[in-house]
């Protein structure tokens, strides 16, 4: 086994919810989960016993060298604002700091960075809107390099920011990148352009879709609720989106799609702003903007017409049902 | 007199830091300081109102839930949408989880741990307490965090995912549930019944739901559950005299027609509830780093703009009134306003402390099981789970109400042109962690920490600790 492995966690400009999706961890359980991969926690904003000055000793000792810290895991957006201030975000504890100079210095003291959700790796929902947040990520401002540590910062270990996007992750994303680091086995190669681990951006959050029939034949929902295919007229971006979610259940088995509404692609950077509300498909002439990744528009319209004429009825009515109209036929003899 | 900053505060939800003024070894003075600003009320204005419903679970990872019902309600009031039968009771078992989960990731990940401090090393009890709730090593830990990753699942089926599901919509929820996914539900509800009657309560969930008063809890005291292990520390510790506030308290009840009504509304002030007027509610940003208003606002006219200068202010936090006055929010307020005997008597002998806080707490995740069962019981798979708006948003407002796991939590909306015109949120801890007003009124947790006893030489008062996290304060949703 690999020596024991550091790890301290600080939270910016986010929710929490990827800590709080991160406890949602199983098989096993999170506490169980670090301990058998040798990272002993140092410091976590709601896991830790210590509060207050013992966690600020912690820090100093981290910039000073006294304590090594091998992975710093950083979650929420980095917080600029106002006018590049960085005064909304104070670090406590700490004269007169911006959260985000804490936030620099640990990471240039750290074997491993890492940033925990869509926050921390391209700004996420927090950089929304007009930005007066000035949020931004560790590496990237959306999808343009550019974020607190600037284009090439390299880690101690020799590499770039983990991005662990999503909004929130999935523990599994968490605890499958930590195992590769606690084992000093994740190189370079394992990550993609926007430095995401590639198991996560190697499929599309469409693979394994349970509403895949339906978009076989183009069966749409019209409405939330309804069983069908949510491309073409509920804004879902499965067919664009860097994922895994639907061969990997989340909280036990669901999916946002299992669930009964789109995905919004929160692993993308600038999900948070579509350019359109959330929920629509934008369109032109009746075709939809947003077509599946790497596939030809004239193929897609091509196929898309001749999969509506052969719908059988059992999907094109099941799609705009909430439950199940019509089962398939059964193969037994019926009386 | 001598000044104290402490912070920031681990094993709370967000940043926290409060500045203390000490004399006597008795705080004298504190002002409770929210140090983060995201700015999700500016970022809401002009968009498309179903876009709230993708931005306000992401106020706060910990009650999303919450945000989005407060959302959903407020969408539905513009809307004049009703929720059908199903789609109700889906949404109340949503929540109800959500609850109950948080209810119990406080006590367990929270607040336990703070008795293993070494601080305690002398009392008898302390070894006992720190091989069980220690933070990251107790063995509380791991088998609480197994069970509450199983009872997610109840949201993972009804929602998709947790935090951050998009399933509660203004006209009810996104998914439709099969007659087997039922029972399905009922079996995670039942696990998590067997680990709160096994290893918390050590008795039965109705046992402890009809409890009168604190003699008959008293009676319960010798057995051998985690609440117990906190029960027989509360008192020799003083926790039921430490960290008293207003005792004014408030609960919005659940208002949408809600037939399965279980929380009720009222206003609690000189020991009788009155009736809510939610029009009465102000903020008042006096002593935020906000743009100073000329008068307090009520949300619907509310504006959150951030001062570019340090303008003499302690807080991003505004300071939401009643009538003027601060209140206090959460579990504890809400079982007052039902009238469930047990707080009605241990608010009678100490008002709203540490120790009533917290077996409040915990009573309610006792009540939201049994209510959980009940509820999964009335939906009929046969009927729709969700009611459709016909058309887009007409210019009009609303406001959403909902009792989240740390007290009352609203949004207020006004939509024009089809987009949003303003949105203003006030969150529970908003409430409970205001700063000063104009009037130079405290907020419920200044006043709570005023006359807290410093032991010496400490520079994290423990006691100050134990109030603190008794209001199991979410920062992330105070400012959002
Ligand atoms: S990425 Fe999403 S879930 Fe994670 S902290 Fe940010 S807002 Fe919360
Ligand atoms: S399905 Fe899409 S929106 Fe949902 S978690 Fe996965 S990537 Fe994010």
């Amino acid at each position: 086994m690999s020596e024991m492995k550091n790890m301290l966690w600080l939270q910016s400009g986010g929710c929490g919810g990827c800590s709080l999706s991160l406890m949602c961890a199983e098989s096993p359980n999170l506490y169980s989960a670090l301990e058998l991969a040798n990272i002993r926690l140092v410091s976590h904003p709601s896991l830790n016993q210590a509060s207050g000055r013992e966690t600020v000793k912690i820090l100093e000792d981290a910039l000073s060298g006294e304590l090594r810290i091998d992975i710093f895991c950083i979650e929420g957006s980095i917080m600029f604002g106002p006018h590049g201030s960085g005064r909304f975000h104070m670090a406590s504890g700490f004269d007169n700091k911006p959260m985000k100079d804490l936030i620099s210095e640990l990471a240039h003291v750290s074997d491993y960075v890492m940033a925990v959700g869509s926050c921390a790796a391209f700004g996420g929902i927090t950089a929304g809107g007009l930005n007066e947040a000035e949020a931004r990520g560790m590496v990237f401002d959306g999808d343009i390099r550019g974020g607190l540590l600037g284009k090439n910062f390299l880690s101690r270990a020799g590499l770039p920011v983990i991005n662990l996007s999503g909004c929130p992750i999935h523990p599994d994303w968490v605890m499958e990148t930590l195992y590769q680091i606690a084992a000093d086995s994740l190189s370079h190669s394992d990550l993609d352009s926007f430095y995401r681990p590639r198991f996560l951006s190697n499929r599309l959050v469409h693979h394994g879709c349970s509403r895949n029939e339906f978009y076989e034949f183009k069966a749409s929902a019209q409405n939330l609720c309804e069983q069908g295919c949510l491309m073409e007229n509920i804004g879902c971006k499965g067919t664009q989106a860097a994922g895994d979610c639907n061969i990997r259940p989340w909280n036990g088995s669901g999916s946002c799609i299992t669930g009964g509404y789109p995905c919004i692609a929160c692993t993308e950077p600038g999900f948070e702003e579509p350019g359109h509300a959330f929920l629509q498909t934008p369109k032109i002439a009746g075709i939809p903007v947003g077509l599946p990744t790497d596939m030809p528009k004239a193929w897609f319209v091509a196929l898309a017409s001749l999969a509506k004429a052969a719908t059988p009825k059992r999907l094109s009515v099941n799609a705009v049902s909430e439950q199940i109209t019509y089962a398939p036929k059964s193969k037994g003899k019926e009386e | 007199m001598s000044k104290l900053i402490v912070g920031p505060f681990n094993r709370v939800e967000g940043d926290l830091k409060v500045n203390l003024t000490i004399k006597n070894d008795t705080v004298q003075r504190a002002e409770v300081v929210s140090p983060l600003y995201r700015g999700f009320e500016q970022t809401l204005q002009g968009r498309d109102p179903s876009d709230a419903l993708i931005y306000v679970p992401r106020i706060c990872g910990i009650c999303s839930i919450s945000q989005s019902i407060a959302a959903a309600r407020a969408l539905a009031a513009v809307q004049n949408l009703t929720v059908p039968h199903n789609g109700l009771y889906s949404q109340n078992i949503i929540l109800a989880a959500e609850n109950a989960a948080d209810h119990l990731t406080h006590f367990y990940m929270f607040f336990m741990p703070d008795f293993a401090r070494e601080i305690y090393q002398d009392e008898p009890w302390h070894d006992k307490i720190h091989t069980r709730f220690r933070a990251l090593r107790g063995t509380a830990g791991k088998e609480f965090l197994k069970a509450r990753a199983e009872f997610f699942h109840l949201v993972g089926l009804m929602g998709g995912k947790w935090p951050h599901t998009l399933s509660l919509q203004p006209g009810g929820v996104t998914r439709a549930l099969e007659k087997q996914e039922l029972f399905k539900l009922k079996a995670i509800v039942a696990a998590m019944r067997h680990f709160l009657e096994q290893t918390l309560f050590a008795c039965s969930l109705e046992e402890f739901n009809s409890l009168k008063n604190e003699t008959e809890l008293e009676n319960l005291a010798e057995r051998n559950g985690d609440f117990q292990s906190f029960y027989r520390i509360s008192k020799p510790l003083n926790l039921h005299k430490l960290g008293r506030a207003y005792d004014r308290f408030m609960s919005y009840g659940v208002e949408n027609g809600n037939k399965a009504q279980f929380f009720k509304a009222g206003l609690f002030q000189n020991e009788t509830i009155e009736q809510l007027n939610t029009a009465l509610i102000t903020e008042d940003v006096s002593h935020s780093w906000m743009r100073h208003a000329t008068k307090p606002l009520h949300p619907f006219d509310g504006q959150t703009l951030p001062a570019s200068e340090d303008n003499g202010g302690y807080s991003w936090c505004k300071a939401p009134r009643m009538d003027g006055q601060p209140v206090e929010v959460g579990a504890l307020a809400r079982h007052l306003i039902n009238r469930h005997p047990l707080i009605e008597d241990l608010i009678a002998q100490y008002g709203g402390t540490v120790h009533t806080r917290v077996i409040a707490r915990l009573l309610e995740v006792s009540l939201l099981l049994p209510q959980m069962e009940d509820w999964i019981e009335q939906i009929i798979p046969t009927e729709t789970f969700c009611h459709h708006p016909e058309g887009g948003y007409e210019d009009g407002e609303g406001f959403g109400l909902v009792e989240a796991a740390r007290g009352s939590l609203g949004h207020w909306l006004k939509v024009k042109n089809g987009q949003i015109a303003n949105y203003q949120i006030i969150a529970p801890t908003t409430w409970n962690f205001s700063p000063r007003d104009q009037n130079e009124i405290m907020g419920p947790l200044e006043k709570a920490l005023l006359s807290t006893p410093v032991r010496e030489g400490e520079t994290e008062p423990v006691a100050v600790q134990h109030i603190v996290r008794s209001f199991d304060p979410c920062m992330v949703c105070t400012v959002h």
